[in-house]
């Protein structure tokens, strides 16, 4: 069974070592830079979880993700939300809008593992 | 016989005569001679106007029909000027001291300079005056008719002479009344020719009376046992006329708008009413002295039937004493001209003053006239005034057809200008007298003079028999000639004894009931207390009543509640015997410190000065008056001032406060992108760190892949620190200036060189290099760095396939101007704002930049005493760069 | 501050109470000439008690009534020259009450 990631992060160092990470534990990985498109790529891309950044060139992870969980079909995707804000006001706003998990930068790697690991898991569980 | 021609030649004459006379003392008086014509016998003399044609002819018609009668009319006078001291002093004085112009003006200036009074009392004038120039008219109409009836030539024609009468005398009212523009300055030349008539008219009575008396009666005994046999012998007294008639004489004499122009108006010194109170009822005595005799004699000679009006040339002519005849009609004659002349003048001032200058001003306002128009307006507005009096009473003349009997007419004049009385007295004695009582008590007497005696007295069409019969509407009690049901009075009597006992009480309730003006309190206290204005200092005559003035106008000045602080505190320094201080000179002389903190120093001084006296007033008063409202203004314009500085200064808080609030959210919003800025480089660093610690069997490349970026991104971190440690270094103003002198045009090389080195995209950029050889003085690396940072952001932003950078160097004006234009598509007009501020970064820039480069370079341009802006509208992104030439800004 | 009050009190303000002879004989001339109308007004109403028409009584010879009138009118004005002249003559110019020249 192949399990699909979709990336939405701008900063391609970044996007690369979680590609590395990911695809070494057997997921299939996408990257997509741009905030602007982002639903549109999400909707087409159909992945089992989404890694989402905050601060993304065209519009705002935030925004994606409140726009993300009032469309029916995605309401129940998960999202892991990463920012290099990292203020508790970031947090609360994201669980506002619906994040599964939200991580501030610079994470672990091991961290970003078993968070995604988690989410999978619920999500299948369901 | 005389013929018309001769009686119309000696008229002419005549006046000529007065012409030259009013001509020749206008003259003494502009050159200064003349002493006698201030003297208190001309004073006298002129006020011989009261004694009109109709005292001269109608008073020995008058006692051919109701004996002693006639004499009342010259009795109110004698009293009121043998009681000058109680009423006429204070008058002359308000007069003078309030340079008043006319009755009404008077009026108007005691209720608070109220124009609607004026013009009251200007219409009442009008309405009394008119029939009374009319009298005049006929009576000179009636004696010329005389002397035509005995002329064969019958050349007489009484329409056209009285038009000629009227036109004659409009003109010489004009030509010796409205020479000059200050009512107050003294019409000499008018008042010296009324003095000359006064001689004139008593001279031509006596002798008429003489003539009686020794020439037809043969001396005083058988002359009184001639009015004793005649049939006006046996006299009875009506009490009622007896007194109404005195009554009304006397306040006619106060109220007469003529009356008031030769005492108050013309006054040369209030001195003189010392010598008129005797010299003016003797002057009365010698006029009604031969007026019974004159009466007996024409009753007894002349047919029955014969005009009474006219016995005293009547007399004459039918003892053939032509000569007598002729000096009597000089006598009429004068009574006529002089009260016409002077009623014109006095009228035409009003008129002119109260009613066409206000309407005028109204229709000037806001075109800025000028003054000397003014003068003009106003010369002219005098004249049309006489014109129109004259004209009216012309008309009057013509329409009633002079038919009713001389002295009723006068009477009825005199009973509608006492209307005046009650708010003229109460004026002058009663502080609390006020506009409404005034205007309410001369309405009510107005209208019932009109209801009661004018119209009934106009026979005819005036008023319907109905209503005099049986009341207005139908009601009996509203019957004109016995209001309230009450008959069998005179209907003279009645009308005058109801027209002022209501208009008196209507004035005292409406005063009591109404609440003046500070004006007219203020001018209230200048009438009833003017001998306290004005004589000489007697120390303060303090009263209570001061105080309260004193208390009200310092309220209107401070405010209420610190006026009755400050008066309470006074009052209790002074021992708290009442709730008022006392006047004292140390009391005065705070509470003028404290007002003038409000208005001024002269102000409050002229404002105290004006309420407890010490000078004539007249001026302070004026100054007072306009600057009353000028300085309430003033002081709610400080007030305003006061509270737009407290807003001005809130909102300037204001400003600092979003200022204060704004900065703190940059700060906030500042660290928060600094915090973004370091993690994301450090997010790769740890991510790629650790994968290569963690990962097994990484390849060569990978190894050697993952460490490039581990390198990349530290670098990236250690360039970010660099730029922030830079620009707080030059927010904080600390840099160091390294003041070089080199050519722009090797800084540009360098500059480029530096930006170019090692890119891996190549920007061709070109430059007009004659251009560049303008020598710079400033801190060179530092402006290198702008270049350096303006010429990288074109290599890295610019997004043409070809892409290429103009910079272009001009000297403008004593300034240095670099233009950095590259071919690409620009910055988008709504980030164009932005891009100097931190972090800024348009579009997605990841390319190594902070978003600091271009607010640091702003900063630097600043520490160089130059700019670096955002071109519009040059096809690509373009930057100006301008310094001044020789930079002069030491380094800090 | 009583003293400063004391100042201002109108009663010692003005001269003593007791004047000299001729200033005093001056206010009485004064007192009579403002009373003078008063007397005048008083004479000049005495003809209303005379008979009147109503009455019946046999009425005044107008010979009489003119007499006593002029005299009556006569008498005011000389007593009103005398007033003029006397003060004229008597005036003192520290009195404030004739001022007004």
């Amino acid at each position: 069974m192949s399990r699909k990631v979709l990336l939405i992060e701008d900063e391609p160092n970044i996007a690369e070592a979680i590609r590395f990470l990911l695809s070494r534990e057997g997921w299939q990985v996408e990257i997509h830079g741009d905030g602007s498109d982002a639903l549109e790529v999400i909707q087409g891309a159909q992945p089992d979880l989404v890694i989402l950044d905050v601060m993304l060139p065209g519009k705002n992870g935030m925004d994606i993700l409140r726009d993300l969980r009032e469309m029916e079909e995605l309401a129940s995707l998960p999202v892991l939300m990463l920012t290099a804000r990292g203020q508790s006001r970031d947090r609360e706003m994201a669980e506002n809008a619906g994040v599964s998990r939200f991580m501030t930068k610079p994470f672990s790697n091991a961290e970003v593992l078993t968070a995604v690991r988690d989410l999978h898991a619920q999500a299948t569980q369901m | 016989m005389t013929t018309v021609n001769v009686l119309i030649l000696v008229c002419l004459g005549y006046v000529v005569f007065l012409f030259a006379v009013a001509f020749a003392a206008d003259r003494m008086a502009a050159a200064g001679r003349g002493k006698w014509l201030r003297s208190p016998l001309i004073y006298t003399l002129s006020l011989s106007i009261y004694c009109t044609a109709w005292t001269f002819y109608g008073a020995v018609g008058n006692a051919a029909r109701s004996g002693l009668e006639f004499v009342t009319i010259y009795l109110g006078p004698t009293l009121v000027m043998v009681s000058w001291w109680w009423g006429l002093r204070k008058l002359v004085r308000v007069g003078r001291s309030q340079r008043v112009t006319s009755i009404a003006d008077l009026l108007s200036s005691r209720y608070g300079k109220s124009n609607t009074l004026a013009v009251c009392v200007t219409i009442l004038a009008v309405l009394g005056g008119t029939p009374y120039i009319a009298l005049q008219l006929q009576s000179i109409t009636l004696s010329f008719s005389i002397f035509a009836e005995a002329d064969p030539s019958g050349l007489y024609r009484e329409g056209s002479s009285v038009f000629w009468v009227a036109a004659g005398l409009a003109v010489f009212a004009i030509l010796f009344g409205t020479r000059n523009l200050d009512v107050n300055e003294r019409h000499h030349g008018v008042v010296t020719a009324i003095a000359v008539e006064a001689i004139v008219k008593l001279f031509a009575l006596i002798a008429v009376g003489v003539f009686v008396v020794w020439g037809i009666a043969g001396g005083i005994g058988p002359m009184m046992e001639r009015i004793d046999a005649s049939e006006i012998g046996q006299w009875h007294v009506d009490a009622g006329r007896w007194t109404t008639f005195i009554f009304l004489s006397a306040a006619a004499f106060i109220c007469l708008p003529r009356m008031f122009q030769v005492m108050v108006v013309e006054n040369d010194d209030e001195s003189h009413l010392r010598t008129a109170a005797w010299a003016f009822p003797l002057y009365l005595l010698l006029m009604s002295l031969f007026v019974v005799p004159i009466a007996v004699v024409g009753l007894d000679l002349l047919p029955e039937g014969a005009n009474p009006d006219l016995f005293v040339l009547t007399v004459p002519l039918s003892q053939g004493n032509d000569w007598l005849a002729m000096l009597s009609f000089i006598g009429g004659f004068s009574s006529a001209t002089s009260m016409v002349i002077v009623t014109a003048m006095a009228l035409s001032t009003m008129v002119s003053n109260h009613v066409v200058m206000p309407i005028w001003l109204n229709t000037q306002e806001g075109t800025g006239s000028v003054s000397g128009d003014v003068r003009n307006i106003v010369l002219m507005a005098r004249r049309v005034s006489i014109a129109v009096v004259m004209a009216l009473g012309f008309f009057y003349y013509r329409l009633s057809g002079g038919g009713a009997a001389l002295a009723s007419i006068g009477l009825i004049a005199f009973a509608g200008i006492s209307q005046i009385l009650p708010a003229l007295v109460g004026g002058l004695f009663w502080r609390g007298a006020t506009r409404t009582g005034a205007l309410v008590g001369l309405t009510v007497g107005f209208v019932l003079w009109i209801y009661t005696l004018l119209l009934p007295g106009m026979s005819g069409a005036s008023m319907p028999e109905s209503v005099l019969q049986n009341g207005l509407f139908g009601i009996s009690w509203l019957r004109p000639q016995a209001l309230f049901g009450i008959e069998g009075i005179d209907p003279m009597v009645h009308s005058v004894m109801w027209s002022l006992l209501l208009n008196t009480i209507a004035f005292c309730v409406a005063s009591l009931l109404s609440f003046p003006s500070p004006l007219e309190r203020l001018q209230g206290a200048q009438f009833v207390n003017v001998f306290d204005h004005s004589v000489a200092p007697r120390g303060w005559s303090g009263s209570v009543a001061q105080s309260e003035d004193l208390m009200i106008m310092t309220q209107r000045i401070l405010g209420t509640g610190p006026a009755q602080e400050f008066f309470q505190a006074e009052a209790e320094k002074q021992g708290g015997r009442s709730h008022l201080p006392e006047p004292t000179p140390a009391f005065l002389g705070r509470l003028e410190r404290e007002l003038s903190g409000s208005v001024g120093t002269a102000t409050a001084h002229a404002m105290i000065g004006q309420i407890v006296g010490g000078s004539s007033v007249s001026v302070e008063d004026l100054l007072a008056v306009a600057d009353e409202s000028a300085q309430l203004l003033e002081y709610s314009s400080q007030l305003e001032v006061k509270s737009s500085e407290l807003s001005r200064t809130a909102r300037q808080l204001r400003e600092a406060n979003a200022k204060l609030t704004q900065v703190s959210a940059q700060k906030d919003n500042f660290l928060s992108q600094v915090s973004h800025e370091l993690r994301t480089p450090m997010t790769s660093i740890r991510a790629f760190s650790e994968i290569m610690r963690d990962t097994e069997g990484l390849s060569r490349d990978e190894q050697t892949r993952y460490a490039t970026i581990i390198h990349d991104e530290a670098l990236r971190l250690t360039r970010l620190l660099d730029d922030l440690l830079d620009l707080s270094v030059l927010e904080n103003g600390q840099v160091n200036l390294n003041l070089g002198d080199d050519s722009l045009r090797s800084v540009l090389d360098r500059a480029v060189s530096s930006a170019l080195a090692g890119a891996g995209r190549k920007i061709s950029v070109r430059r007009a290099r004659a251009a560049e050889r303008i020598v710079l003085h400033t801190d060179l690396d530092r402006l290198g760095q702008v270049f350096i940072n303006l010429i990288s952001n074109a290599q890295k932003y610019c997004d043409a396939d070809e892409p290429v950078l103009t910079i272009s160097a001009y000297d403008v004006g004593g300034r240095v101007i670099i233009d950095f234009i590259d071919n690409g598509s620009g910055i988008p007009p709504g980030a164009r704002s932005m891009v100097f501020e931190k972090f800024a970064r348009v579009g997605g820039d990841k390319a190594g930049g902070a978003g600091l480069g271009l607010a640091i370079c702003r900063e630097i341009m600043q520490r160089l005493g130059g700019e670096i802006s955002y071109l519009p509208g040059q096809g690509g992104a373009a930057f100006r760069v301008s310094l001044p030439l020789a930079h002069r800004q030491a380094a800090q | 501050m009583s003293d400063e009050s004391d100042k201002g009190q109108p009663s010692s303000a003005r001269p003593s109470l007791f004047l000299e002879r001729q200033s005093y004989r001056r206010r009485r001339l004064t007192d009579a000439a403002r009373l003078l109308p008063f007397l005048g007004a008083l004479l000049f109403a005495l003809p209303l008690l005379w008979p009147d028409r109503s009455s019946g009584d046999a009425a005044v010879p107008l010979s009489s009534a003119i007499f006593y009138i002029f005299v009556c009118w006569g008498a005011l004005i000389l007593i009103s020259v005398i007033f003029g002249f006397a003060a004229r003559r008597m005036r003192t110019p520290e009195d404030p009450e004739t001022g007004a020249d």
